[in-house]
């Protein structure tokens, strides 16, 4: 078999195989014809009438502002607070079980906390949890990315009298950039998780509060429909981030492919 | 070297050493932030800064957290909360480390399941939560298939790729030497992609830990998720801060546990070789 002809036929299955993994359970649904298991035609239908666009803006746009707001803020915090944790070896040490204990908190757990806190089961309280749990991923890899530094690099810069200032805004975070990045992709999704946790918990609009209801008034049709829309919110989001990272990255790429490690 | 620095080498070398292990010194350090953050939280507390019906005073919770851990209904929920995330994480691990394998392996089956994957694996399992409770119900089968779905993406992945990344000419050169291809998987390829697999599993020793406690949480299995949940609908805000510090140290525990075990596997590794870094 030519090279060629064999590159087809992965093509081939890797299209395939999804078509027959959906083919297999649209058969099996409506054989079993169970009410908990709607066929993926029955799924998909409702998907349309309930998302394109029905609830697009009543439960959709919520949700996704809720991410990106939560996903922002919490980026900006993790650069802003992991930029002197990476460049002081004290101020790490000290800073360091707090980052731990919080990072490894399992995001529900401070569910109830946060609404108590916050006095509120709006947009004030979902933001500020999704941001706090934004924060972690991209702390510690903006911690990492400035440890990781050349040296050389900034040695070089003060030895030619760079303030501090430029340093940091030249040197150290063009450096730590592709580290953050890859912090800030784990965020993202990490925030969707939030999202859909935080909305169903309590809320009164958004993706997640769709679930809810649904469940609530067993309603199965509708609840796959919003398990499918959270899956395609999580796909696309990932997907959009690497298409931003790919450019944003592209100097980085060029560079190390000039530089032999 | 300017005279500064000559001047602090040369009263290092004459100044009485403090001998002090550096161990000794990060222990201090951790004691001391932590003493300083429930110092804080005291603070904040008592000064009115955040009323106290809404963050309780650090030594109240703390008081709490004692006697709950007097209870035998808390180290129930505790165990209970401990066996989700245990047998979720096992069945992961049996399930993707194999399939992770027979992907990475074959080209052909890593190309045909390549999409299912890509699209399955960012989907948050907490949305199953919904459809676990209304066909599995509240069960203790709930819960571990949540703990075992989310878990299985990461340890997949990293199967996959550890599996890819082995090096090429180590296995041409075993190949050559008329290696068998059975003991070529099990004393280069597999070997090669330990360490990451111990990074899969730490990473999904968390996802699961996060999945069984908001089952509890969510769909009422027993647990530490339902013991919080339960303090929140009778407004015992006390216990509830008690109960999220106890579920943040067992975060914790279980992430310093699996961060030794991924730091053995990769011992031999040579990033990990004292000096190379």
């Amino acid at each position: 078999m030519s090279r060629r002809r064999a590159e087809a036929l992965k093509l081939a299955t890797e299209i395939a195989v999804p078509i027959a993994i959906v083919l297999v359970w649209e058969a099996w649904a409506r054989s079993a014809d169970s009410q908990f298991w709607p066929p993926p035609s029955t799924i998909a239908q409702e998907f349309r009438d309930l998302w394109l666009f029905a609830q697009f803006r009543s439960d959709v746009i919520p949700s996704l502002m809720r991410i990106l707001f939560g996903f922002a803020i919490g980026s900006a915090i993790g650069v802003a607070v992991g930029l002197p944790l990476g460049l002081s070896l004290w101020a790490r040490k000290f800073a360091m079980p707090h980052v731990e204990y919080w990072r490894a908190m399992p995001p529900p757990a401070l569910l109830p906390i946060s609404v108590i806190l916050l006095h509120s089961i709006g947009n004030l309280q979902k933001i500020t949890f999704i941001a706090f749990f934004c924060t972690f991923p991209v702390l510690l890899n903006t911690i990492d990315g400035v440890r990781a530094l050349d040296p050389t690099l900034v040695d070089t810069a003060r030895a030619y009298g760079v303030p501090v200032r430029e340093r940091i805004r030249r040197i150290v975070l063009p450096a730590a950039f592709p580290q953050i990045s890859a912090g800030m992709r784990t965020s993202l999704s990490l925030a969707v998780i939030v999202m859909v946790v935080a909305e169903y918990f309590s809320s009164t609009s958004g993706v997640g509060y769709v679930l809810l209801i649904s469940k609530n008034t067993f309603q199965l049709v509708p609840m796959w429909a919003a398990i499918v829309l959270i899956g395609v919110i999580g796909y696309l989001l990932n997907l959009a981030y690497m298409m931003v990272e790919h450019r944003l990255l592209a100097w980085h790429r060029g560079w190390r492919a000039a530089t032999p490690l | 070297m300017t005279t500064a620095q000559e001047a602090k080498a040369e009263s290092l070398r004459t100044a009485p050493r403090v001998t002090m292990s550096p161990r000794i010194v990060n222990a201090l350090v951790v004691a001391g932030s932590v003493a300083f953050a429930l110092l804080l939280w005291e603070l904040v507390s008592r000064s009115g800064l955040v009323r106290e019906q809404d963050l309780p005073t650090m030594t109240a919770t703390v008081g709490e957290l004692g006697s709950l851990a007097r209870t035998g209904a808390f180290w129930s929920a505790f165990l209970h909360t401990v066996r989700g995330w245990a047998l979720g994480l096992g069945i992961a691990i049996l399930l993707a480390v194999p399939i992770g394998v027979g992907l990475g392996l074959s080209d052909f089956a890593g190309r045909a399941f390549r999409v299912p994957v890509e699209f399955l694996r960012p989907i948050p399992s907490a949305a199953l939560i919904p459809l676990l409770f209304l066909t599995l119900g509240t069960t203790l089968e709930s819960e571990v298939f949540l703990a075992a779905f989310g878990a299985f993406w990461p340890i997949l992945v990293q199967t996959m790729y550890g599996v890819r990344d082995v090096d090429p000419v180590t296995i041409d050169t075993a190949r050559s030497f008329g290696v068998p291809r059975r003991d070529r998987l099990w004393r280069i390829t597999l070997p090669g992609a330990v360490p990451y697999i111990a990074t899969g599993i730490r990473i999904a020793s968390a996802v699961a830990l996060i999945l069984a406690f908001t089952a509890e949480l969510f769909m009422g299995t027993p647990g530490l998720g339902m013991m919080l949940n339960y303090a929140q609908s009778y407004g015992l805000t006390t216990q509830l801060y008690a109960l999220a510090i106890a579920t943040g140290v067992l975060g914790i525990c279980t992430h310093i546990a699996f961060t030794a075990i991924e730091r053995r596997a990769l011992r031999w590794h040579p990033s990990q070789r004292l000096g190379a870094a």
